[in-house]
């Protein structure tokens, strides 16, 4: 019995094994479906990589996001046939490297590129100072208006603080322009989190100190007071509680919103007349800061690409992962997701049309706050989201929910 | 029944089969069950496991979360099963009954169930959709409700809508095995029934539901056993959320194992869902024993 399975596996192995030297070497890449680049958009990439490489072929899969870590841990546990290029957070670096999922690639990265591409950029693909792989996606979060309702409103700029967006929400919604002003994506997700942190940074806190919760006090507090003010006085539409990245940027197209919180992606795709109502109207700034605390808020959205530590083929990979992070792949497809080259900002290719959101880009580029980088961070994060959605819904005051989050924190292993 | 064979030869015969069994059940659960007395952990290193005993019971058994997961989990079992029997005998014994179109609806019936799981949760999560679902634009049109409302995101609200999910898939399996045992049931029964005077309670005693509960009661342990690890409807339609109100044991497992990569941890976790599960098989089993008994 054990012996046929042996002899079959053996055989499987043979005939896989083989396969590279009658055929080019094939790599397997993990991308995901929504937000930043389009599917379409790292699919010409690939052709454009395979054209210039003959003998590479790579194999694009796309997961939603909420899939992508389960699904890099589950390959990575499954041995040598599964991904060579994979997407990773800037959240996972610490947890990957620590379980040895990614290859160390500090050694391959040309030291001249270490000051041409942005700093929260590199973060995102660095751990004790070792660099695992290239920066591709440098993102934030920025408010996004409905310049139009706005304008019925008769307010004449957009807000500065979060206290402004919510008297500005309160007149709007007063002149009935739209029911619920303001969405977010506030589904028990990471998207969550994402909204929070970057209140979290507006309000000057943190998550810890010294490894342990710091959350529980100051501005992640305030943080969550707010969120749930905003429910509690109508401004906030509601059904937050159960959207993702993709639903705010469908309610914002259909006209249903004054301001919405979204990544870089919304603006071109917001701007599009053919899945977008209020195309042209589209209006863009850094995340608001309060008052005497901080001008403007970012959380550190950025994604880097890695290789499989047991990739079979870690050297066409890499070349697979320059080439779609190198200056003039990124400047050809900068309309979802901007370079993290310093000097695309200036190249016309870059910022002609969108010239609002490279100027916003420029002050939430550098407040980029940064989720911990901790191994057990999805855990921790998973904390959160429970206690804070249970604040959000009325079932625990923002204090209590947090107090109740460092505590479960605390028993983490 | 006097054996023909010698006992040797008896185990002798049944030894190829019994090798299969353990090979493709006995050896998986047992690999799982010395896994979680382990601190095993998912990485693409080696690394050495420790054999750490209870550790990982004692962590799983007094963690609150695990507790009201389990709670959670046997109330949408009992509730979603529950319902199922009742709306699919009842659809059965209305289809078992004569009239135009029989046909068709017994075929209509069958498609909830032939939808795959995913398929059955995208499509419910789309009519909930808070914004451009139909059950809200259908409510709101007839006037029944005056306001649209976010079903999957109110915490008592979501563990039912994910229910009646559910239930809407899988009913027809108990109508359609209900359906089967009444077509077995003799029309000259009903008639020998009337002549010696019993009412339509009585007859639907003794004979209906006599009829229809042995093949019912084997598909309700079946289902039983799969509504207690559900996992795929909840993933796809609230990942657990709203405030952790959907979260079910298996989400736990699927959580504990991929997203925290515990492996040991993960597999405490699996082997307490299954334990759960036996005890359920054998409150069920019992009750078949005890139904074959009475019918004997």
């Amino acid at each position: 019995m054990h012996f046929k399975i042996l002899a079959a596996t053996a055989l499987a192995s043979l005939v896989g094994l083989s396969a590279p030297a009658f055929a080019d070497t094939q790599l397997n890449a993990l991308f995901m479906s929504q937000a930043a680049y389009s599917e379409a958009d790292v699919k010409a990439m690939t052709a454009d990589f395979e054209k210039a490489n003959p003998g590479v072929k790579v194999n694009v899969e796309f997961v939603p996001y909420e899939a992508l870590h389960d699904k890099i841990v589950a390959a990575a546990g499954a041995g040598d046939r599964g991904y060579d290029v994979i997407l990773y957070d800037v959240i996972w670096p610490a947890e990957f490297v620590k379980k040895g999922f990614l290859k160390d690639v500090t050694d391959k990265v040309p030291a001249a590129d270490h000051d041409k591409i942005f700093d929260g950029a590199w973060t995102t693909v660095t751990y004790d100072s070792k660099v695992y792989g290239m920066p591709w996606i440098l993102d934030t979060k920025y408010l996004y208006y409905n310049k139009d309702i706005l304008a019925k409103a008769g307010i004449s700029a957009p807000p500065k603080t979060w206290a402004e967006l919510e008297s500005q929400a309160e007149q709007i919604k007063a002149k009935g322009l739209v029911k619920y002003p303001i969405v977010w994506s506030w589904q028990q997700a990471e998207a969550l989190i994402c909204d929070f942190t970057t209140l979290t940074s507006a309000y000057g806190g943190s998550f810890l100190k010294d490894g342990k919760p710091a959350f529980q006090t100051g501005g992640a507090v305030e943080a969550v007071k707010y969120m749930r003010e905003t429910l509690d006085k109508g401004v906030t539409n509601p059904s937050s509680r159960e959207y993702l990245e993709e639903d705010v940027r469908k309610v914002f197209s259909n006209g249903e919103a004054a301001f919405a919180l979204n990544w870089t992606y919304m603006y071109a795709l917001a701007n599009d007349p053919k899945q977008s109502k209020v195309a042209g109207q589209v209006g863009i700034e850094p995340a608001p800061g309060v008052d005497g605390i901080s001008k403007a808020s970012a959380v550190n959205g950025s994604m880097g690409l890695g290789i499989a530590s047991n990739s079979a083929h870690p050297d066409e990979a890499w070349k697979y992962v320059t080439f779609l992070s190198s200056k003039d792949v990124q400047d050809k497809y900068a309309k979802l997701s901007l370079p993290i080259w310093k000097a695309s900002y200036t190249e016309p290719a870059v910022t002609q049309g969108q010239e609002y959101l490279v100027k916003a880009a420029d002050v939430s580029l550098g407040l980029m706050f940064l989720r911990p980088a901790v191994p057990y961070y999805t855990e921790l994060s998973n904390i959160l989201q429970k206690n804070i959605h249970a604040a959000l819904l009325g079932e625990d005051t923002p204090q209590a929910a947090l107090d109740a989050a460092a505590a479960r924190a605390a028993r983490l292993r | 029944m006097e054996s023909w064979r010698p006992r040797s030869e008896k185990w002798l015969l049944l030894a190829p089969a019994l090798l299969i069994l353990s090979a493709i059940t006995l050896w998986p659960l047992a690999q799982t069950l010395w896994l979680s007395f382990t601190d095993a952990e998912i990485t693409a290193v080696k690394q050495p496991i420790h054999w750490i005993g209870f550790d990982n019971y004692v962590y799983a058994l007094t963690d609150p979360d695990f507790q009201d997961a389990l709670s959670r989990t046997l109330y949408f079992t009992i509730v979603s099963v529950g319902l199922e029997t009742v709306i699919g005998v009842a659809v059965a014994l209305l289809l078992n009954l004569e009239f135009k179109g029989r046909t068709f609806a017994r075929m209509l019936i069958v498609l909830p169930w032939a939808l795959p799981n995913i398929v059955n949760a995208m499509m419910w999560r789309l009519i909930y959709h808070p914004e451009y679902g139909a059950l809200n634009a259908l409510l709101v049109q007839t006037g029944i409700l005056s306001d649209y409302r976010s079903w999957l995101g109110e915490p008592g609200l979501a563990l039912h809508m994910v229910i009646f999910a559910d239930v809407w898939k899988n009913f027809p399996l108990i109508a359609f095995v209900a359906l089967a045992a009444l077509q077995t049931i003799p029309r000259e029964l009903f008639e020998a029934a009337r002549v010696e005077g019993a009412g339509a309670w009585h007859q639907f005693k003794a004979i209906v539901l006599s009829a229809i509960i042995g093949p019912v009661l084997v598909i309700v342990i079946l289902r039983t056993v799969e509504a207690f690890r559900v996992f795929d409807i909840i993933y796809v339609m609230t990942r657990g959320g709203p405030a952790d109100s959907t979260k079910t044991a298996s989400f736990f497992v699927y959580q504990e194992y991929f997203s925290y990569l515990r492996a040991g941890s993960g597999a405490s976790y699996a082997a307490i869902v299954a334990a759960i599960s036996a005890v359920l098989i054998a409150i069920y089993l019992g009750a078949v024993r005890r139904q074959a008994k009475a019918a004997a």
